[in-house]
């Protein structure tokens, strides 16, 4: 507060961490330590949520064939050892939810977003540092509630006892999972948690947003013009906001939901369903479609809230590791800004196949395909950025050469998406499956490792060994185009998702031998990440203690302070920004790169 | 310079708009960052009063997508008035909510005139107005206690119609944003009472005049939605 | 990077050896011949090569630029070899759907393989040499705007072009005298009206909903019209005549998928969707949910027989017992067209 004298120390004001162990490490207001606390949930929650992925193919590949370990870990939901089908939608549940909120939407913008927002404005923190706590501790409580929705079924006394939880997919369609256990095994308790840590994180993510964007208007420090931003930071920015105004929208959703489910009412549950020999007479006029037009005006943008920080900085290490500007700096704003505002006007392809109106799905659809036109620019400019570069092969950049390609792979294919009558036959098939992977799962995830290998000696003040890490890049990235490109093969021969087992259907017979591949890629790729694993934990503990300030030679501020950063990142003092962000090569320099602190050459220089 | 940037941002009994080379000028809710900043202080010590009303509209923003979304859900489930299903039952409005109403409008004037008395360091004033619109907020929240306490003595509860489960849905958020706003203004009032109202004091009743222009004016969107929107 | 590295070079050397393994296990348990064993000995030897160029050469963008390239071609042959496709096309939409599909595919893999190659060269091309300093640009308007223009223009007019099947589907009516049948979709199975010889559906109501005596769709017994009315779990319909599907459900969102006839629709609580299309070629073929809708959701399929006319029409005019009986026979009759390609293939192995 500003009633207290601020100590002075030789005309420099310093601020010391708070000195209790539970008020600086725990409950602390500091951003970086709150960066680093959503760092390991995102961290736990993509082990967890491979492990899912690791059982769903199992089931996938061999299905029916019976598993011992499995009976040991499931004696009630594999009681024979083979993944029943209820447990198999269960974990498709849980898969989705988890990396969707927990890992796309937690690590990219509560985890870097807050260690790095600040310190690239040259900020001493958040602007509510208050508030900074809370968002996280809400964000963990929401995670806490999930993991207890996949044990719903042992809390619930009338449910069989078992690990199972809701098995509606991370979409939750209503009225499946609005009018409760009777329409399935995990639709009573297990939507009311699912529903609710939803929620939580619901208003977790608001208070964030509004932490970001006001940070990044009113705190950028003295010469941090607009235009002097890192991409990065625009990237943030833009999630931010379309978080603030996306999320209410779910939380409204929710809570019609929960209401629907706990209290009777009738928002999305229409009259006299005829369920287990039942006719439900006390609901009545809800409008299914509703919940969908709800979810989905959050969903869309939600995948935007996933990939644009990756997106920022994607353009932020290749400009580094190659040397050189990003090319066209402000198109790549406008491009971020294009994406993000189209973003709120699509939502409806995903429901061309829902019974909407038929009229409104030719809108929606070419305003869809006109979201390619800012990812293409945002494609031409990265290469751009390559062109002429002189690039310096570390393990980040690999993982954002990487983001590239994958973003290529599968932004493209939504070109078969977005158009109402290609979409006919592909919806709800493994290629959207293979689609969503691609774009919102693994480049947003590759995204997440680049930064991870990129900032982890400034978080951490140890160095991460860079053999492993380039292991691990092989690895993952032929890994995941083996898993997920056959996806969508998997789709053009009509493949529906959601289903446990194809064996049933005669028009898939010839699908096995692929998804056997399938399967042992994912193992493969699924081991590649226990090396990652051990590379964080091995720095961690045994790395080489991170001595320089800025070990990749980069120009942005968090490359001025010590590794990691004192509590206030900049000793009290202000820095002073002269120069763009990406000023590499610059001719006559005296490096090949000029920190954005450093002065601007006298004119005439 | 220094001491005197010091001792200003020290502040606290001496009452409001005390001039001095602080944050903006004397005006502490003028915009724009401060240009220079004496030597041994930084930014942390700046009280920023465009951080809070950023934030606010920041979180104004969010609370009206919440609200926005609501309606959209309620405008689907009504539908037109060729489609109107047959359980959407108009309940009848309960008088009270006309007193609400007028209570929460009058309470929107009183946090005016105390945001336009902190201005002119009219303290008494501050006091005054400030204590009655906190009043006036508990009043309304009273007030729509009452309301639901007669719909349910009729019979009318959330699950009745939808109508009904979006009067409860609708009033019981929007109240409970306004209890957090009662909140605020508890805080700002017992230290206006108590004569600490600093700067930072000063942003918050700022702020908080804000949010209760806007819950005010959500009401009143609310009221009509519900009661006249056919 | 001219330097030795032993941890780069035992970390290589691992990788190698056990690619090798990998390829040999894959050669003996799989025995490829012709075109396989040919296609499997080049990834083998591309993947000898990133991992040479990367850890012994020291040059990764040597390897990443391959395996870019190699991954856009790999791509490529996947979806153009059609080893994995759609079933025949049944539907009278079904070529301009399919054509429709071929032309965004001429322009996927146009951009997809443009954009990873240009990718790929680039990582090649401009690796770091020693001190010599990157080219300093910070962008190009001209290309920038051209580029622009280029991609909306493309994608814009592939998105027009496919409106054209989705306003025949779903813009205009089913045409006149289209065969009417109902679909009354459940937790998990599918239930097909049939409206009988007076060719008017009888009234229907959820009250009147009884499983266990076969009412699925919940026929009023008090109303007369519904007296000659048949409720199957298997679809018939004529071949050459519009069928106009109106699509229900009891419980929860189903979605009716037939990928013969290349079509799909929600089927809604609450909402009678109204659907259309012409199926073109007689036979039987396999209609599944698409939408989940529980816990047996991958197990809610059924068939839908493409009579010819005639057939049709004798079976239509059936009563309800007749008609069930019929349509078992019909079933046993007609073959999917995958089980037809296998018998055809035992037959010419035995001949």
């Amino acid at each position: 507060m500003a009633e207290t004298v601020p100590e002075i120390h030789g005309g420099v004001h310093r601020h010391e961490p708070p000195k209790r162990w539970i008020r600086r490490y725990v409950f602390s207001t500091d951003h970086k330590v709150i960066g680093i606390q959503y760092w390991f949930l995102a961290l736990f929650s993509v082990f967890v949520g491979m492990a899912l992925s690791l059982l769903m193919r199992l089931q996938l590949g061999w299905p029916g064939e019976q598993f011992g370990f499995l009976k040991t870990l499931f004696p009630n939901a594999a009681a024979n050892g083979t993944i029943s089908p209820e447990f198999y939608l269960s974990l498709v549940t849980m898969h989705g939810t988890i990396m969707v909120f927990f890992v796309l939407t937690t690590a990219p913008q509560g985890g870097f977003g807050n260690y790095f927002l600040p310190i690239q404005i040259g900020a001493a923190d958040m602007a509510f540092p208050v508030l900074n706590m809370l968002s996280f501790w809400v964000t963990f409580l929401a995670l806490a509630v999930m993991i207890l929705a996949f044990f719903a079924n042992m809390i619930d006394p009338d449910a069989a006892i078992g690990v199972l939880g809701p098995i509606g997919g991370w979409t939750g369609y209503a009225p499946l999972s609005a009018i409760g256990e009777s329409a399935g095994p995990g639709q009573g308790t297990g939507v009311v948690l699912w529903v609710t840590s939803i929620a939580l994180f619901c208003i977790a993510s608001l208070l964030g947003a509004l932490n970001f964007i006001t940070t990044m208007l009113n705190l950028r420090t003295k010469g941090m013009s607009l235009a002097r931003l890192p991409l990065t930071c625009w990237a943030w920015f833009t999630t931010a906001v379309l978080a603030l105004l996306s999320f209410p929208v779910l939380l409204a959703a929710g809570i019609l939901l929960l209401l629907d489910h706990l209290a009777g009412t009738s928002f999305f549950i229409p009259a006299n369903l005829y369920i287990k020999d039942n006719v439900l007479t006390e609901h009545a006029g809800g409008s299914p479609i509703l919940w969908q037009h709800l979810f989905w005006y959050f969903g869309h943008p939600e995948v935007y809230i996933a990939i644009l920080p990756g997106m920022g900085l994607t353009s932020h290490i290749l400009s580094t590791f190659a040397r050189k500007p990003v090319f066209g700096y402000r198109v790549m704003i406008y491009a971020i800004f294009a994406i993000g505002l189209l973003g709120f006007f699509v939502w409806g392809h995903h429901m061309f196949q829902s019974g909407m109106d038929p009229r409104t799905a030719v809108a929606f659809s070419l305003i869809t395909l006109s979201i390619g036109v800012p990812s293409a620019i945002k494609t031409f400019n990265w290469i751009g950025t390559l062109w002429g570069a002189r690039i310096r092969f570390t393990t980040p950049m690999l993982f954002a050469v990487g983001f590239v390609s994958l973003f290529v792979s599968g932004g493209i294919t939504g070109l078969f998406l977005g158009q109402t009558s290609v979409d006919i036959p592909l919806h709800d098939t493994y290629f959207v499956v293979g689609h969503f992977h691609l774009i919102m799962g693994v480049a947003a995830i590759f995204g997440i490792f680049a930064g991870t290998y990129f900032w982890f000696s400034k978080m951490f003040g140890k160095r991460i060994n860079e053999t492993m890490g380039k292991v691990h890049f092989w690895l993952t990235f032929i890994g995941v185009n083996a898993i997920f490109i056959p996806f969508h093969v998997m789709g053009m021969q009509g493949a529906p998702r959601r289903y446990s087992t194809h064996g049933n259907l005669e028009y898939l017979g010839g699908m096995a031998p692929l998804t056997k591949f399938i399967s042992y890629a994912a193992f493969v790729t699924i081991g590649a990440q226990l090396i990652f694993l051990v590379n964080l934990i091995w720095s961690m503990t045994r790395g080489p203690k991170e001595t320089e300030e800025n070990p990749w030679e980069a120009t942005t501020l968090e490359w001025t302070v010590p590794s990691p950063p004192p509590h206030d990142n900049f000793a009290g003092h202000e820095p002073v920004v002269h120069r763009g962000p990406y000023e590499f090569s610059v001719p006559n320099a005296a490096n090949d790169f000029c920190k954005q602190t450093d002065p601007e050459p006298a004119a005439g220089d | 310079m220094g001491t005197t940037a010091t001792t200003d941002l020290k502040v606290t009994n001496s009452g409001l708009g005390s001039s001095g080379p602080g944050p903006g000028g004397s005006d502490p809710f003028g915009s724009g960052r401060p240009k220079d900043w004496p030597p041994g202080i930084t930014r942390d010590d700046r009280i920023e009063p465009k951080k809070y009303r950023i934030g606010m509209w920041a979180a104004l923003a969010s609370i009206l997508m919440l609200f926005v979304a609501l309606t959209s859900a309620y405008i689907v489930r009504q539908g037109t008035p060729a489609t109107r299903p047959a359980d959407w039952i108009t309940i009848e409005l309960p008088p009270v909510l006309w007193l609400n109403t007028a209570l929460l409008i009058v309470s929107s004037l009183t946090i005016e005139l105390s945001r336009r008395a902190l201005k002119r360091s009219d303290y008494a004033a501050v006091k005054r107005w400030l204590s009655l619109t906190t009043l006036l907020g508990i009043g309304f929240l009273a007030g729509q206690i009452v309301a639901w306490r007669q719909l349910a003595a009729q019979g009318i509860y959330v699950s009745t119609n939808p109508h009904s489960s979006f009067f409860y849905l609708l009033t019981s958020l929007h109240g409970l944003h306004v209890l957090g706003g009662v909140l605020a203004l508890t805080y700002v009032t017992v230290a206006a009472l108590r004569l600490r109202i600093g700067l930072r004091r000063a942003v918050a009743v700022d702020v908080t005049a804000m949010y209760w222009h806007f819950m005010d004016g959500l009401w009143v969107y609310l009221f009509l939605l519900l009661f006249f929107w056919k | 990077m001219g330097k030795r590295n032993t941890a780069r070079d035992v970390t290589g050397g691992i990788l190698s050896l056990g690619l090798a393994g990998l390829y040999i296990w894959f050669l003996s348990s799989f025995r490829p011949s012709g075109i396989y064993f040919l296609m499997a000995g080049a990834v083998f030897l591309i993947c000898q090569y990133i991992v040479f160029s990367v850890f012994a050469l020291g040059k990764p963008g040597h390897g990443l630029g391959v395996l870019l390239i190699f991954l856009a071609v790999a791509t490529a042959v996947l979806f153009v070899g059609k080893w994995w496709w759609w079933p025949e096309g049944i539907s009278s939409f079904a070529p301009e759907l399919d054509a429709q599909f071929t032309r965004t595919l001429v322009v996927v893999a146009v951009a997809f393989i443009g954009a990873q190659v240009a990718l790929g060269y680039v990582v090649m091309r401009y690796g770091s040499r020693g001190k010599e300093r990157a080219v300093y640009s910070h962008g190009n308007t001209k290309l920038e705007v051209t580029w622009t223009l280029i991609t909306a223009v493309i994608f814009i007019g592939t998105a027009i072009l496919g409106q054209r099947v989705w306003a025949q589907l779903h813009l205009n009516e089913a045409p006149e005298g289209a065969e009417k049948i109902e679909v009354v979709a459940q937790q998990f199975q599918w239930n097909f009206h049939y409206s009988g010889a007076d060719k008017t559906f009888g009234r229907t109501e959820a009250r009147f909903i009884n499983d266990s005596s076969l009412n699925y769709v919940g026929l009023d017994p008090a109303d007369a019209q519904g007296n000659d009315d048949t409720q199957v779990s298997t679809l018939a319909i004529p071949v050459d005549r519009p069928v106009e599907l109106t699509l229900k459900s009891k419980d929860v969102i189903h979605s009716f998928f037939a990928p013969a006839l290349r079509f799909k629709q929600d089927a809604v609580p609450g909402l009678n969707i109204k659907v259309h299309f012409t199926a073109q070629k007689v036979g039987k073929y396999e209609v599944t949910c698409a939408e989940l809708c529980g816990q047996l959701h991958y197990n809610m399929k059924t068939f839908m027989l493409v009579l010819p006319q005639n057939q049709y029409e004798e079976l239509a005019a059936m009563k309800e017992e007749a008609f069930k009986e019929r349509l078992g026979e019909l079933l046993k009759e007609y073959k999917l067209p995958e089980e037809q390609k296998r018998a055809n293939e035992e037959q010419t192995q035995t001949n």
